[in-house]
């Protein structure tokens, strides 16, 4: 039987399992639209900004390691989900984003709700496709959720024009895609991996120091077995919080501009850096020169082109983490040598007095509401076992440091393009794919007014998220800034005339909580997590002049750190 | 240094402009670009010129080897190799002496004079970019009218091949 375009959209999405679609109606796409209002297959999640949905897609797929799926118009619907692909793109998220298009024969001609939607994503996709023919519509849908899903995962946009999903042809599910352009490695060198599992053997003050590969990659588990069989010290970038559980002794923390004092310095004195799926953002290494400079460096990654990128590695290993860690973990045991225990002791030793500064440390008996402390007493009312999105910026590190990731997909935030707006609709998309789950979403009153459109999509779908917004008065990284490098000079970093967001909240139809003083922080969170069916907002009226420690200021070594 | 880098590609709109807009994206120069359908028609072959470190040539490499649309690359500039370009110059022949000149000039060189007018002769001339760069010095700087240069491309010496 023959089918429209939209049909074999509808129809593919369903054959390839997928459950969920975020996505926006338009022009361009109400041929798809009228396809899926005749199924039930795929569950449509309508948002109120397209940003919203590729944000909400990305999460989907950050909780889950199922690729997030995404449909808008043509033009501004376009150009609105570009936010959040280019959020996905940075952070290596396996999303497929279908934009409509004006007609074909319309292209170029500046049609209503016409953009170059190839043109303006190409820079921010891992591929992009333009579907001229019907025929080619299914086998290009599966090469765009292959290749989203594959090698180092990313972003892939199709965009198809509005009469491409009105003409018909026959529809067959293509199993299967090979394409002789691309053709990711996954098994890494297993001489090179030997050489890699000497020197850890041989190594006296080594680290690993690991990322959103390991967590992306699913191989927390691999990752875990192999730090504890080898008895190595482990710090996460802000990506790969969860990949080696938090509460584990041989846990240093996170590392980089907000890293723990002793993951920091151990990056600084180590003679072996292990690094397993991070890319040696600037973020986490602050000045190049100064970056581990006594160690000799194993990098595992599945790009090629992250390996010597910013620093150049002695013994690189391209390939998919998982697999090269149970490589690495069966060649450990047929070597029958054990790592260098005296060293090992003795680098230890000092890590402790390293850690014994304890550089997370807060004033615990400030009258006013301590961020640090709402993120720690969210971390004992939920058990540590919620999902946690954040926006981005104070309360994005301070979610980082204090919550205590034990299990990987657990935290989601936007960590290299760092996108304000992304916290809300994350926690939606979390939510969708685990409905029983916890969801915390840690915001800002900054970050969360990027999105706050999203509060009725919640009403919409009953998400019973639950916000914590620290709200602080300030753009508060900003803030910091000033107040450490521009003289204190707070240049539009204020923001007057605040909505009350208790009325906000409620005004959208959800439950609304102000919280101003220390002593009814847990009292609030546990009394929000009760209402086990309804979003909360929490307004926590926070320091407004707490400051994120540790700090490494751009441009210094991570041994520079302005401590508290 | 200065690389030839030659990649087989998937000839399909936007290939191009996945190439050109890597380089622009990530500040690598290119000098020259030139990309033509291959006798194979579903593939392009592309040569660019382009100058960097090791370490950017490495980045270079790899980054373009990581777009979906690139079947196949070789950097020319690692092996022995012959590279070639072609102009068209466009140059005043008005009096005698002057066409007399030029004609001279052109057989030295091995150019063609493809068009005459009264007061003009085009040249044709094919080598590598030194050659050409030579030729132009040669004619006085007033006497040219107009100059192109299709980039340069090139190919590996022996049995070495960029194919499937």
């Amino acid at each position: 039987m023959e089918l429209t375009g939209a049909e074999i959209i509808s129809r593919f999405l369903k054959d390839e399992g997928v459950e969920h679609l975020f996505g926006y109606p338009g022009g361009a796409v109400l041929h798809i639209y009228d396809a899926l209002y005749q199924q039930d297959a795929v569950k449509h999640v309508l948002v109120r900004h397209e940003q919203a949905a590729t944000h909400a897609a990305d999460a989907y797929a950050r909780s889950t390691g199922k690729p997030g799926v995404v449909l808008v118009t043509s033009g501004p619907g376009a150009t609105n989900a570009v936010t959040g692909i280019a959020t996905a793109y940075m952070d290596s998220i396996p999303l497929v984003v279908i934009t409509g298009q004006v007609n074909s024969t319309l292209i170029g001609n500046d049609a209503f709700q016409e953009v170059d939607s190839v043109g303006i994503t190409r820079p921010c996709v891992k591929h992009n496709f333009l579907v001229k023919d019907v025929n080619d519509l299914a086998l290009t849908l599966k090469k765009a959720f292959y290749i989203a899903t594959t090698g180092r995962p990313g972003p892939v946009v199709v965009d198809i024009p509005k009469d491409v999903t009105a003409e018909r042809t026959r529809y067959v599910y293509p199993k299967k895609v090979t394409m002789r352009s691309y053709n990711p490695v996954v098994k890494g060198h297993s001489g090179q991996i030997k050489k890699a599992v000497n020197m850890m053997l041989s190594a006296k003050r080594p680290i690993i120091y690991s990322g959103g590969g390991v967590v992306q990659g699913d191989a927390a588990k691999s990752l875990t077995d192999l730090a504890h069989q080898f008895g190595f010290p482990v710090t996460n970038t802000s990506m790969g919080l969860g990949g080696f559980p938090a509460s584990d002794n041989q846990f240093l923390g996170m590392l980089g501009m907000h890293g723990t004092y002793e993951a920091n310095m151990s990056i600084s004195h180590c003679d072996l850096l292990i690094a397993i799926g991070a890319r040696f953002d600037d973020r986490v290494t602050g000045k190049i020169e100064k970056f581990a400079p006594g160690a000799r460096i194993i990098h595992i990654d599945i790009d090629p082109a992250s390996i010597s990128k910013n620093v150049k590695v002695d013994v690189p290993i391209v390939g998919d983490v998982n697999a090269v860690l149970k490589v690495m973990l069966g060649q450990l045991k047929e070597a029958g040598r054990s790592p260098d225990g005296e060293a090992l002791a003795k680098w230890w030793q000092q890590i402790e007095q390293w850690r014994a500064k304890e550089c997370l440390k807060y004033d615990k008996s400030s009258p006013l509401v301590k961020p640090q402390n709402v993120i720690e007493t969210l971390h004992k009312v939920t058990k540590g076992n919620a999902f946690v999105t954040s926006d981005v910026g104070q309360h994005q590190m301070w979610a980082a440091q204090y919550y205590g990731f034990d299990k990987p997909r657990r935290w989601i935030n936007s960590g290299g393009l760092g996108t304000m707006g992304f916290g809300l609709p994350a926690a939606m998309g979390v939510q969708f794919a685990h409905p029983k789950a916890q969801v915390a979403c840690i915001t800002g009153e900054g970050s969360i007014q990027m999105n706050i459109q999203e509060l009725s999509t919640c009403l919409q779908y009953n998400l019973p998220l639950k916000i914590l917004c620290l709200n602080n008065g300030y753009l508060g990284m900003v803030r910091q800034w000033q107040e450490f490098f521009y003289e204190e000079r707070y240049s539009h970093s204020y923001m007057e005339s605040l909505p009350d967001f208790v009325k906000l909240a409620e005004a959208y139809g959800h439950v609304g909580m102000q919280i101003e003083k220390p002593e009814d922080v847990e009292g609030a969170i546990k009394e929000a997590f009760k209402l086990k069916d309804r979003l909360v907002f929490m307004n926590f009226l926070t320091d407004p002049k707490e400051n994120v420690y540790p700090m490494v200021p751009a441009g210094a070594g991570l041994d520079e750190m302005i401590l508290i | 240094m200065r690389h030839i880098i030659s990649i087989l590609m998937e000839n399909e709109a936007g290939a191009l402009s996945r190439v050109a807009g890597l380089f622009s994206a990530r500040g690598y120069n290119i000098e020259s670009l030139s990309v033509a359908p291959t006798e194979d028609e579903s593939l392009s072959r592309l040569t660019l010129v382009t100058r960097g470190s090791e370490e950017i040539i490495e980045q270079i490499t790899k980054q373009l080897n990581k777009l979906v649309d690139v079947v196949k690359l070789l950097d020319l500039t690692e092996g022995p190799h012959i590279e070639r370009e072609m102009m068209l110059i466009k140059v005043k022949a008005g009096t005698a002496s002057q066409r007399e000149e030029i004609k001279r000039l052109a057989d030295i060189f091995r150019g063609n004079i493809i068009d005459v007018t009264d007061t003009t002769f085009t040249i044709e001339l094919t080598g590598d970019v030194q050659k050409l760069d030579a030729f132009i010095e040669t004619i006085k700087q007033t006497d040219i009218i107009e100059t192109v240069r299709s980039g340069v491309t090139g190919i590996s010496r022996g049995a070495k091949a960029l194919t499937l």
